[in-house]
């Protein structure tokens, strides 16, 4: 019995900001206070606040201390965790505001959130499988397998209106419909846990935070469908969540929670693990289901649909693992709970990665239906530097931009779609008004281009010929013309690429061009680019309000600066590099760039 | 494990353990002076025994925490209770055993021990 417990941030974000260093110094700090007996520290998964990672928070009070350094852990262990006064100058800065100590619940960040596939990320001690239990854990399996027929239990999910959250939105509880009605000697349950969407983090959150509640929801499918084996194909460059899976998995079959005769029934499923390599195309299902079998990743045309022929030809379900880790909470709550949240056609809530130009970078679940503003504005905590908001990305290389003009739309899957994006896996990225939106689509573009698995014609040229026009478009020798090829050829691939990785790839361009189609004209006809990006459009020059203090002229790595003390500086174009340095040294507001 | 009433023993076993990462504005707070002069006058077992026996009857509407130095330091160790909605009551000079009798009957009967008190301290004098 401990009095207090002190939760420590264990995910990859707050690891990498040096979490871990933290862990070591609180136990020998509370070692030396002779508070071992009565103050337990637990390793968590993701806070979501990672931008003021590492987090901590103590318990029973709820102090959240945030970017907690190793030196803070003295003072905030012998005046807090044994004096019980929270230091206050190192707490989360919007819990301090104020009077007094606001509860976490209660600042902006986690106000307007929900959390259901989050819910135990932050609260609990992964690699524990009696702290997942003491949430309910493996309590809808139990009544699953001991109260449910499994036709009652697709039933179940049916009703509720949950969607894959991989990116898609196919109904989960039709998928598994489909895959109950084949017969087969043997059938399949996978994970699809090959995140890869640049700047999205939230199933690599889940299995890090949370293990248990996907290996659980995997077993409710299995028991639906008639399975009793799984498969959870991860990337090898998730080590902390495949790490924190293999205890989960082991855990599991020592409480016979895994394996023959689940809790003395004749249900009977096992689950192992499969390391990806790292290939985007591995996501897409069919792909996926090949390098499960020891093939190439390459995907094949559907139908057939996994339902009915997926892993070694045999029926299976493959969900993404924010999809499962709603199952567990849908069984216990009902179908009703889940379907009043969200909206009309897009039930529940949804993860999202923020990341790109904004405050609070992290994880948030918020209900469908939340505003793009309310997320941007309240729980990101806006835009740093006081700069403007311009678009955000959604569904990463496969989705689209969403412009200020669609603000306040409201986010859902069909909603999304009708403006030219798409739900995607969860990945938002914000930007301001320095971000070039051609050079953004031409970013998404090369990743396409280094990711296509090379099968088919369209995806494997078409994307590489995008590529080329986008960098014609940014160096400055574009024409006009080339905007009507560029579209065509986006056309070209959407309809002819075999997989979604090709028939997407030419979203972040056709939603680049249908909002920000003068920032095009403007690279290809005045050969400028608004945003001052594009380094072969844009020149920086010294102004008038140079006193000549030589600064810009030292800074400047090429020499390409010169003047005299106190006098006017100038810039020799055919040697500037246009690195920025220069203006980036002027105290003055001399250096402009256009 | 063969049967789903293990499961609810595991679970309903370590819903005391992890019950008190709540955030909870409804609960009755429990709260001891662990300033110097508290600690020095054995405050530790005091907080202590309250955390174990809160967690071990499964009071989940009970919070113990600590706080700093009230004031009155001759009295310590100081233990406050507030319970929502009702004022808030001073033990003063505890221990161990006063703490336990306090939660047979004040956190579990909501009978309030007078004795044990500030006010039966006299402490205007």
């Amino acid at each position: 019995m401990y009095r207090s417990h002190v939760l420590v941030c264990g995910g990859t974000g707050c690891t990498s900001s040096g979490s871990r260093a933290v862990i070591k110094k609180l136990e020998e700090e509370i070692v030396a206070l002779g508070l071992s007996e009565e103050i337990q520290v637990v390793q968590t998964g993701c806070f979501g606040l990672c931008e003021m990672g590492p987090i901590m928070i103590v318990y029973p009070d709820g102090s959240c201390y945030s970017k907690v350094r190793e030196e803070d852990i003295p003072e905030i262990a012998s005046e807090h965790l044994l004096k019980g006064r929270p230091v206050e100058r190192l707490l989360f800065v919007e819990m301090a505001e104020g009077e007094g100590i606001r509860s976490l619940n209660d600042t902006n960040f986690y106000r307007k959130q929900h959390r259901i596939a989050l819910r135990n990320c932050g609260v609990i001690n992964p690699e524990v499988i009696d702290e997942y239990i003491a949430y309910d854990g493996y309590m809808a399996l139990g009544k699953v397998i001991t109260e449910m027929a499994p036709g009652d239990v697709i039933q179940c999910i049916k009703d509720s209106g949950l969607r894959g959250r991989g990116g898609a939105g196919f109904p989960t509880g039709l998928k598994w419909g489909f895959a109950s009605k084949y017969d087969a000697d043997q059938k399949y349950v996978c994970c699809n846990a090959d995140e890869g969407d640049p700047g999205a983090f939230m199933d690599r959150s889940v299995l890090e935070g949370d293990p248990h509640a996907v290996l659980e929801a995997m077993a409710i499918a299995g028991y639906a469908i008639g399975a009793t084996q799984g498969y959870i194909y991860i990337r090898a460059e998730y080590p902390i969540a495949v790490k924190r899976l293999e205890i989960a998995i082991e855990q599991a079959r020592e409480y016979g929670l895994l394996g023959k005769n689940i809790l003395g029934t004749d249900f009977c499923f096992d689950l192992d693990l499969r390391l990806g390599a790292g290939a985007f195309v591995c996501g897409e299902e069919t792909a996926l289901m090949a390098s499960i079998e020891g093939k190439r990743g390459e995907p094949r045309p559907r139908p057939p649909f996994p339902a009915e022929k997926g892993l070694m030809d045999r029926p299976t379900v493959l969900n993404n693992v924010e999809t499962y880790a709603n199952i567990p909470q849908i069984i216990l709550n009902g179908a009703d709970w889940f379907a009043s949240m969200g909206t009309e056609r897009s039930k529940g809530t949804k993860v999202f990665a923020l990341g790109g130009k904004i405050n609070n970078t992290g994880l948030v679940e918020v209900p469908m239906g939340t505003t793009l503003r309310e997320i941007i504005e309240e729980i990101g905590g806006g835009i740093p530097n006081g700069k403007k908001f311009k678009a955000a990305q959604t569904g990463g290389p496969s989705g689209g931009c969403i412009p200020v003009e669609h603000i306040d739309t409201q986010i859902d899957y069909d909603n999304l779609v009708e403006i030219g994006s798409m739900m995607g896996s969860g990945g938002m990225i914000v930007m301001d008004e320095d971000n070039c939106m051609v050079d953004i689509a031409k970013f998404f573009l090369d990743f396409t281009v280094d990711e296509s698995c090379g099968k088919c014609v369209p995806c494997r040229i078409g994307t590489k010929r995008m590529y080329e026009m986008l960098e014609k478009i940014t160096s400055g020798r574009g024409e006009l013309e080339d905007l009507d090829k560029l579209e065509k050829l986006c056309f070209h691939i959407k309809n002819n690429a075999l997989c979604a990785l090709g028939q997407t790839a030419p979203n972040p361009v056709l939603s680049t061009m249908r909002y920000f189609h003068d920032e095009y004209v403007a690279h290809v006809v005045e050969k400028r680019c608004p945003a001052g990006v594009c380094k072969a459009l844009m020149s920086y020059h010294i102004g008038d309000l140079c006193i000549g203090c030589t600064a810009c002229a030292k800074a400047c790595p090429v020499d390409a600066i010169s003047g005299v003390v106190k006098g006017k500086h100038t810039i020799d174009q055919s040697k500037c590099i246009k690195c920025g340095a220069c203006m980036k040294a002027c105290r003055f507001n001399a250096v402009t760039k256009g | 494990m063969k049967t789903l009433a293990e499961l609810q023993a595991i679970r309903d076993k370590m819903q005391t353990q992890v019950g008190l990462r709540q955030d909870g504005e409804a609960k009755t707070r429990v709260v001891v002076g662990m300033a110097t002069c508290g600690i020095a006058a054995g405050a530790r077992p005091v907080l202590n025994a309250f955390a174990e026996l809160v967690q071990q009857k499964g009071m989940t509407n009970v919070m113990v925490t600590q706080t700093g130095c009230i004031g009155l330091c001759q009295y310590e160790p100081i233990v406050e209770i507030t319970a929502p909605g009702q004022d808030k009551v001073t033990y003063v000079k505890m221990d161990a055993d006063k703490a336990r009798e306090v939660v047979e009957q004040h956190l579990k009967r909501g009978v309030v021990i007078g004795k044990y008190t500030v006010n039966a301290e006299d402490v205007a004098k």
